[in-house]
């Protein structure tokens, strides 16, 4: 540990605070925004979620018919590899659990799954990372829509690895037995991105 | 374990105040390995109670390998890091740093096609290597920029772009200032909007390669106005920082 010089920082956070907020981050009340491009914006009509098992189209849901899937409420702190982490955020929207389910799979697959998303973003997960209710293709953010520039209609929410996991403007997951890096882990960013391990970039941990 | 990318010792060498609020802090950093033009680093302060915090900054000098880095650092009002920076590291203290990261908001002097680079206060910094590393390549490629500021007092590096600009090797710079305008300004003034990207910026026909920094709104409604006017949002590279403006 290199102490630096006249450093002090500021009044630390209570035990309680401290015990959420991952090594590296620090507790911010504002809601950033990273993106590599331009917000995209897709209109309701046009939007759709595809559902994809070895190059093979399992099930295709228009916005009617997302919505009508069965929706959970989530309340998580979410973790940003540029630092912030921003406690007790209330989202709304799909687990991956109900929409396997939706799409008859009775058993989740083993392997993998890639995000595609509108803009050409693209995300990678161990498919263990997404069921047992800890991911979401959210449409709702503090009970509202999700705007555009958060990643509306739809984002992934993956609370428990850094947010740029949980990828905006989610269009396709494919279920894959490969895993294969996404945008920002192809370009110096951890496979996995566990930010309790501290997985920022590639060779941590 | 950090196995790429190890923490290291850096130490202040020079200090020089770019404006009020901004300041550039050269760093010797032994076992740099060199950087790209656009990329970052973090950096890790501790306290003497142990009390860690990390935050990450443009580099602002030039690409390669070059073991002295520069960071341009602005004061964020109630910031934690940054009034350190400013405050209280004096020439000869030491930080932890690593890097560099990104490998996206990057351009090389080997890029084909001209540059677009566009910058609102501090987002200059990464612009300013791309800008530095195509000057020490002695690259010709054709680069506008179009940098918005506050006031005139607080325009970074302002003889350097005046300097680089003079060299008459295609390198165009447009200043506007948003706020305080003083009498005889030969600039732009106001909010880059459409009229002013499309007088000042490259036609989309012409393919620029386009890099947006600086507070997220100006960013954000800068990307918008370049897609509604043409430019492919995969020639369109942003770079964000600070609030997003949202009561959220």
């Amino acid at each position: 540990m290199h102490i630096t010089r006249g450093f002090k920082g500021r009044a630390r956070a209570d035990a309680a605070t401290r015990d959420r907020v991952p090594p590296g981050q620090y507790v911010t009340s504002d809601f950033p925004v990273l993106t590599a491009g331009p917000t995209q914006h897709t209109a309701l009509d046009d939007w759709t979620l595809s559902l994809q098992l070895g190059g093979k189209l399992l099930a295709t849901w228009d916005w009617k018919e997302f919505e009508a899937l069965p929706q959970t409420e989530l309340k998580s702190d979410i973790h940003c590899v540029t630092k912030w982490s921003k406690l007790d955020t209330r989202w709304r929207g799909v687990t991956i659990d109900d929409l396997l389910e939706a799409a008859g799979i009775a058993e989740s697959p083993a392997g993998f799954v890639m995000a595609h998303c509108d803009g050409g973003y693209s995300t990678n997960y161990a498919i263990a990372d997404l069921i047992d209710r800890r991911a979401m293709v959210a449409t709702h953010y503090e009970g509202s829509p999700l705007p555009a520039s958060h990643g509306g209609p739809a984002r992934m929410l993956v609370p428990h690895l850094y947010f740029w996991k949980s990828a905006k403007w989610v269009r396709r997951l494919a279920f894959k037995e490969q895993d294969a890096p996404g945008f920002w882990e192809s370009l110096g960013y951890h496979i996995r991105g566990d930010p309790w391990r501290e997985q920022r970039y590639a060779g941590d941990e | 374990m950090n196995g790429l990318l190890p923490w290291l010792l850096a130490t202040a060498s020079q200090l020089h105040e770019e404006t009020a609020d901004v300041k550039t802090i050269t760093f010797d950093v032994p076992g740099w390995r060199g950087h790209l033009a656009g990329q970052h680093v973090d950096i890790r302060v501790t306290a003497e109670d142990g009390y860690v915090a990390q935050r990450s900054y443009s580099v602002a000098s030039s690409a390669g390998p070059d073991p002295r880095i520069q960071l341009t650092v602005e004061r964020v009002e109630d910031g934690e890091v940054s009034p350190f920076l400013l405050d209280e590291l004096r020439v000869g203290d030491s930080i932890e740093l690593r890097g560099p990261i990104g490998g996206y908001f990057i351009w090389s002097p080997g890029t084909a096609g001209p540059l677009m680079l566009i910058a609102g206060g501090s987002g200059i910094a990464p612009l300013m290597s791309m800008l530095r590393t195509r000057a020490t390549a002695s690259s010709r490629a054709p680069v506008r920029l179009l940098y918005s500021s506050r006031s005139e007092r607080r325009i970074i590096y302002r003889r350097e772009l005046d300097r680089l600009q003079g060299a008459g090797d295609g390198f165009v710079v447009t200043h506007t200032l948003t706020r305080e305008v003083p009498g005889g300004w030969m600039g732009e003034r106001g909010r880059i909007g459409r009229a002013m990207l499309t007088q000042r910026g490259f036609a989309p026909s012409e393919r620029p390669h386009v890099f947006v920094c600086g507070p997220t709104p100006f960013v954000d409604v800068i990307a918008d106005h370049l897609v509604a006017i043409g430019h492919a949002g995969s020639s369109i590279r942003t770079e964000r920082f600070g609030p997003t403006g949202e009561s959220k």
